[in-house]
C-alpha cells in the first residue's frame, strides 16, 4: 500500500447522515464496495477541489473496477453545505460521489470517531475552515484499512484500491 | 652514531604513521562509498500503556517530537503504535488501543500533519533523500555514529 496502513484493521465507525442524493447515508449501505471517505466543505479553495479531482481521476483510472468504489464526502460546514448544494458541487467532479451532511452535533460525533479536526478560521460570510485533509480507505467488508495523506497522486489511489478490491 | 640511532627510531614511527593514515583513508573511503544498510525501515514511536491515566493525573507526556526526520531508503516508514487502553490521536490519525499505523514515504519533502497531540497542532515530518555516495553518505554515517537515536 502507498497509504498508511492500520494494523489490525477495525470496523470503520458507521454513521447515518443526510446524503446529497436525498437518502440516508450509512457506510453499511456500501458493503461490497471500497469507500474513499473524506471530510471537507464546498467553499474550500484548494484542498477539497484537489482531493476530489484526484479521486475522480483515480476512479476513472480504475476503469470498470471504478464501479466498485464509492467516494463519500462529509461536510465540516453544515451551515453552507446542504444536500442539494453538495450534489451540484460534487457532480462537477464525478456524479457518483456522495455528499453527507447533518446537524453540527451529528457531524462532530463523526469527526471525533475518525480523529478528524475542523476549525473555523475567520469570521464573516466568507469564512474558511482548516480541516483534516487525509482520505480514509474502507474495504469491502467495512473495515478501515488505510489513510492516504493529502498530496498523493491518482495512481496511488488506483494502486491501493486495486489491492483492497483483490483482497 | 647518534644520527643512525635516531633514523632507526624514526623509521618504524613513520611506517606506523603511514599505516594509520592508510587505514583511516580506507575507513573514510568505505564510509563514503559503501551502500547503506538498515535492519528495518520503521521509525517507531509508541504510546505506552497507562499514558491516558498519567495524563489525566496531570503528568505532561510528550511522545512524538514536533519534528520527525526520516530518510528515503533507510528509515522511511513512520510506525506509530498505541499500547494504551484508550484510542489516541497520534500524529496524523486516530489509533485504536493495540493498533499500529504504518505510513511509508517515497518522496523527499517536508510533510505537515495536523496533530492535536502537539501544542501547536502540527507535526512536521522532514523526509531527506537517500544519501548519495561520497560526502552525503559520510555525513549520514557520522550522524549515526554520534547520535544513534
Amino acid at each position: 500500500m502507498t497509504a498508511g496502513v492500520f494494523n489490525p484493521p477495525h470496523l470503520a465507525p458507521d454513521f447515518s447522515l443526510a446524503g446529497s442524493d436525498g437518502s440516508d447515508i450509512t457506510l453499511a449501505r456500501y458493503r461490497g464496495k471500497v469507500v474513499l471517505l473524506t471530510f471537507g466543505f464546498t467553499h474550500c479553495a484548494a484542498v477539497c477541489p484537489t482531493t476530489l479531482a484526484t479521486l475522480a481521476q483515480a476512479r476513472s483510472g480504475l476503469g470498470k473496477a471504478g464501479d466498485k468504489v464509492q467516494v463519500v464526502y462529509v461536510t465540516v460546514d453544515p451551515a453552507r453545505d446542504d444536500a442539494a448544494h453538495m450534489r451540484d458541487y460534487l457532480a462537477a467532479f464525478d456524479p457518483s460521489f456522495i455528499g453527507a451532511t447533518g446537524t453540527p452535533d451529528a457531524l462532530a460525533v463523526v469527526r471525533r470517531q475518525y480523529g478528524v479536526t475542523a476549525v473555523r478560521e475567520e469570521t464573516g460570510a466568507d469564512y474558511a475552515i482548516a480541516h483534516t485533509s487525509s482520505i480514509f480507505l474502507i474495504d469491502r467488508a467495512g473495515k478501515l484499512r488505510a489513510l492516504m495523506p493529502f498530496g498523493h497522486q491518482a495512481a496511488d489511489f488506483v494502486h491501493d484500491v486495486r489491492l483492497l478490491l483483490a483482497a | 652514531m647518534r644520527t643512525v640511532s635516531t633514523n632507526l627510531l624514526e623509521r618504524p614511527r613513520r611506517l606506523i604513521a603511514i599505516g594509520t593514515s592508510l587505514l583511516l583513508l580506507a575507513g573514510l573511503g568505505w564510509a563514503a562509498l559503501a551502500p547503506l544498510a538498515v535492519a528495518s525501515h520503521d521509525q517507531l514511536f509508541e504510546i505506552p500503556r497507562g499514558t491516558y491515566a498519567r495524563r489525566m493525573a496531570g503528568e505532561k507526556i510528550e511522545i512524538l517530537p514536533p519534528t520527525i526526520r526520516l530518510t528515503i531508503g533507510l528509515n522511511d516508514v513512520l510506525l506509530l503504535r498505541n499500547k494504551d487502553e484508550v484510542p489516541h490521536i497520534f500524529g496524523p490519525t486516530l489509533i485504536m488501543p493495540g493498533q499500529s499505523f504504518s505510513l511509508p514515504f517515497v518522496t523527499a519533502a517536508t510533510y505537515s500533519f495536523q496533530c492535536t497531540a502537539h501544542a501547536n497542532g502540527q507535526l512536521s515530518v522532514i523526509v531527506d533523500p537517500n544519501p548519495a555516495p561520497g560526502w552525503q553518505r559520510l555525513q549520514w554515517r557520522w550522524r549515526k555514529l554520534t547520535n544513534p537515536a
